[in-house]
């Protein structure tokens, strides 16, 4: 240790002892510092989101100290000529001058719209993970439903963003969003003029209304949630797939401090770059092309953005059927694909646990993770109601197939009906063989280990080893020399 | 009664009967675990990595003070700004990462998972929490006055969502009555003349605000081999001009696609479709659904054309227009 050196450690533990003396924490400082990451590219899908979350809080920061939540129709006299003199309202009269004369404001605006549109990507492999390892079992139930409350939310929150900007394409994904509001059975004509402060487009309390929900309320639930998350992941611990020293007891994997942090930073950078550049180089919703909104126009080939594409499949494909008794109409057609499809994937979703509690009658804590191919009846299910919801989603698209392909729409929606049903089942048992076959091959699909382990015994007998990964473990020396290749630490049996 | 408890009986043993039979599945065995130890630490000592960081931590500075260059001096260009501000943040993310890979120490570490059940603690908390109640004699009384309580208070918290509306009275209402002049988005009143076959025509009333759900109307000339409108709508369409509400009557979209035969033996009838969810009308019908997931058909309003030759409003609605809810008047069934 040199002087320089010996004078950095003596400040670093002045300032230790004197945090120390105040504040006692630096048990927790040193439990948070060893805290054990298992290593697994699909334990970073929830820190993508997590880090796509940070940059909207920055970018939206940016966004509202430009935008109007103004109902009031304007004439526009700004610096677009393509829209000089158009009759608009206040808020999108905001939001253009934001895009168009405000420096780096189209940037932090497009970055904006990317990152709600990863953030939410994120959040749904991150889900599809946590379901197809078995994850969300023992004792991470409660981890599971804030994770899918969260989903919710932000698709909630999505919508309302995109929707305060008031141009032609949010303007119509508000009335549908009224119209699906207006057809829940009794209340929803109360609740909707209740929202909107009386019927569409609303009262000039709307906007502001909205604009409250996606700046406060929705992103003050969502950070709780985060902050809850996170405590029962510290809590638990992370759950780590099965491997050499890997037992339900223990956590394997890099230590938080130092090797951990640095790379974790260095994903929240990337995410962020990687957000810069696509908000930077590729346009999203260019707003001055839709025009202002007025409730007598519309635009042909709207498409929502992809996360409410599931919506607009389902409202698209349902059959054209409303619940009439006596004069009343009980059952509104949207109600159905608007309302009732998506509470129907998240009640399944949030019952999944305890459906697989009462099959399996395993009431165990569980801590390692399940191989997907493992648990074929789940993989299967999952892949099945996935294949469901994503038809449905496809469903969304159905009229850019017809102004590409020339396919007719009517024939694709009547294709569809059917096809809803029938490949889902497909699905299921298609997932369930190649499950079966994988099982027996011990094959990964991706890092094909198609080989056998051979070996000979002293006496000169050679067999076939049935289980390579033990065969792994025990071959590998328990103390591996110093000063092998770095980053050769995370060595994975090839049958996992 | 002495049937039915009978049937009860045969079906409670049919129950357990069943239940006996059927095997309870045992939970699938645990996974078999290794004595493996898999802990190791490594110096790396790699000099040309911690350049390699250095060189990448100048590089993204480089890019952040192209930001502020851009900004500045290139009138803040959003594609250079984009590339500035991202590229910075990509170099520092390969710098974190080479940093944390080649240049620290790597270590995989093994930690103890503990058990998150304790019994003794559970039990501990139980006693403490029911110790804080030792002594209480009229435990129910306390508890049936907290509920009144609690029941008042959030009634009285709920009551200010009254002064929110709801105001369902504006729900059946829309600016067209008798007389009201047609007019285009130019502010100028249509003449029956104006309106063409096989185009459409976007009306908004006269005097009344073009922002309200129900002002839009769309409006078409037809034929008469296309008009078959039901008995007593026969006078709402002077010359085979017909007007509908230009809102879907399924998500509330504003109607823009007009399909007007352009052979009449082989095409289907003139469709008015939802851009949304393609909902499909026939104007010649009534406004007749004959597509798409809309639950009732397109309102029509009764028209006529005065002296001048103006179109005008021969009547109100006689459904609601827009979606459809609770309340909606519907006109058929």
């Amino acid at each position: 240790m040199n002087l320089i050196e010996r004078r950095v450690h003596r400040r670093f533990e002045r300032a230790a002892r004197v945090t120390d003396e105040r504040l006692g924490v630096m048990g927790a400082i040193k439990w948070a510092m060893r805290y054990v990451f298992p290593d697994h590219w699909s334990f970073l899908l929830g820190e993508i989101a997590l880090y796509s979350f940070i940059v909207l809080v920055a970018t939206g920061i940016f966004l509202t100290l430009y935008y109007v939540p103004g109902a009031s129709q304007v004439i526009y006299r700004g610096s677009y000529p393509l829209l000089q003199g158009e009759q608009m309202s206040e808020a999108y009269r905001s939001v253009l001058n934001l895009s168009t004369t405000v420096p780096a404001g189209l940037l932090f605006r497009q970055v904006h719209h990317w990152a709600a549109d990863v953030f939410i990507a994120a959040i749904v492999l991150h889900l599809m993970r946590v379901f197809f390892t078995g994850a969300c079992r023992k004792p991470r139930e409660l981890n599971y439903f804030i994770g899918l409350t969260m989903l919710m939310l932000a698709i909630l929150e999505g919508f309302a963003g995109y929707s305060l900007v008031d141009d032609l394409l949010s303007g119509m994904g508000l009335a549908i969003a009224y119209s699906v509001a207006m057809s829940i059975p009794l209340v929803g004509g109360q609740l909707s003029t209740l929202i909107w402060g009386g019927p569409f487009p609303g009262s000039d309390s709307f906007l502001p209304r909205l604009e409250i929900v996606h700046v406060l309320l929705i992103p003050a639930a969502l950070a709780v949630l985060i902050s809850m998350h996170l405590a029962i992941i510290m809590r638990q611990h992370h759950s780590q797939f099965p491997g050499p020293g890997r037992r339900e007891r223990n956590v394997v994997g890099t230590p938080m401090w130092p090797a951990y942090a640095l790379r974790s930073i260095g994903l929240l950078l990337a995410v962020a770059g990687g957000l810069f550049l696509l908000g930077g180089l590729v346009q999203v919703n260019p707003i001055w092309q839709w025009g202002p909104y007025h409730p007598y126009l519309s635009e042909n080939g709207a498409q929502p953005d992809w996360y409410i594409g599931w919506l607009i499949g389902a409202l698209r494909l349902m059959p054209n059927w409303e619940l009439v008794i006596a004069g009343r109409t009980v059952i509104p057609n949207p109600f159905w694909g608007g309302a009732a499809f998506p509470l129907l994937v998240f009640g399944v979703m949030f019952a999944w646990p305890a459906i697989e509690r009462r099959v399996t009658h395993d009431v165990r804590r569980h801590d390692l993770l399940d191989r997907p191919r493992d648990r074929p009846l789940r993989t299967a299910i999952g892949a099945a109601f996935l294949s469901w919801v994503v038809i449905v989603f496809a469903v969304g698209s159905t009229d850019r197939i017809f102004y590409r392909l020339g396919i007719s729409y009517t024939t694709q929606i009547h294709v569809w009906r059917v096809g809803i049903w029938v490949i889902p089942i497909l699905v299921f048992l298609a997932t369930r063989s190649i499950c079966r076959s994988l099982q027996r091959s011990g094959a990964h699909p991706l890092r094909a280990w198609q080989g056998e382990v051979v070996r000979r015994r002293p006496d000169g007998e050679v067999y076939v080893v049935a289980d390579a990964v033990a065969d792994q473990a025990q071959a590998e020396p328990a103390e591996p020399p110093v000063g092998t290749v770095p980053g050769s630490g995370d060595e994975r049996p090839p049958a996992l | 009664m002495n049937r039915l408890s009978r049937l009860l009986g045969l079906l409670v043993a049919a129950r357990a009967t069943m239940r006996a039979a059927r095997q309870r599945p045992q939970p699938p065995p645990s996974r078999p675990e290794s004595d493996f130890d898999p802990r190791r630490r490594v110096v790396p000592s790699n000099r040309r990595a911690e350049t390699a960081v250095a060189v990448l931590l100048l590089l993204a500075g480089l890019f952040g003070v192209g930001f502020t260059a851009v900004y500045v001096a290139l009138d803040a260009n959003t594609q250079l700004l984009g590339i500035a501000i991202g590229g910075a943040l990509c170099l520092l993310a390969a710098a974190a990462i080479v940093a944390g890979k080649l240049v620290v120490p790597q270590e995989t570490a093994v930690e103890e998972r503990g058990p998150l059940l304790d019994e003794h603690r559970v039990e501990t908390v139980v006693e403490v929490a029911e110790a804080g109640g030792e002594g209480i004699s009229r435990r129910r009384l306390l508890i049936g006055a907290g509920g009144v309580c609690g029941a008042a208070l959030a009634t009285a918290a709920a009551t200010p969502l009254a002064s929110l509306g709801p105001t369902l009275s504006g729900l059946h209402e829309t600016p067209w009555a008798r007389g009201i002049r047609l007019l285009d988005d130019q502010g100028r009143p249509y003449l029956a003349g104006d309106i063409q076959v096989g185009a459409f025509y976007t009306a908004l009333p006269e005097h009344s605000d073009p922002e309200a759900f129900g002002a839009g109307l769309l409006v078409v000339r037809l034929p008469a081999n296309f008009l078959h409108l039901p008995g007593a709508r026969r006078d709402w369409a002077p010359d085979g001009i017909v007007a509908y509400s230009k809102i879907c009557p399924h998500a509330g979209c504003a109607i823009s696609l007009y399909r007007y035969p352009t052979y009449a033996p082989t095409s289907q009838q003139p469709a008015f479709t939802c851009p949304c969810h393609y909902s499909t009308f026939l104007p010649g019908e009534g406004g007749r659904v004959v597509f798409g997931p809309a639950g009732r058909s397109l309102p029509q309003l009764p028209l006529m054309v005065d002296s001048q030759g103006h179109l005008r409003a021969a009547g109100r609605f006689h459904e609601d227009i827009g979606p459809s809810w609770w309340g909606v008047h519907r006109a058929e069934s």
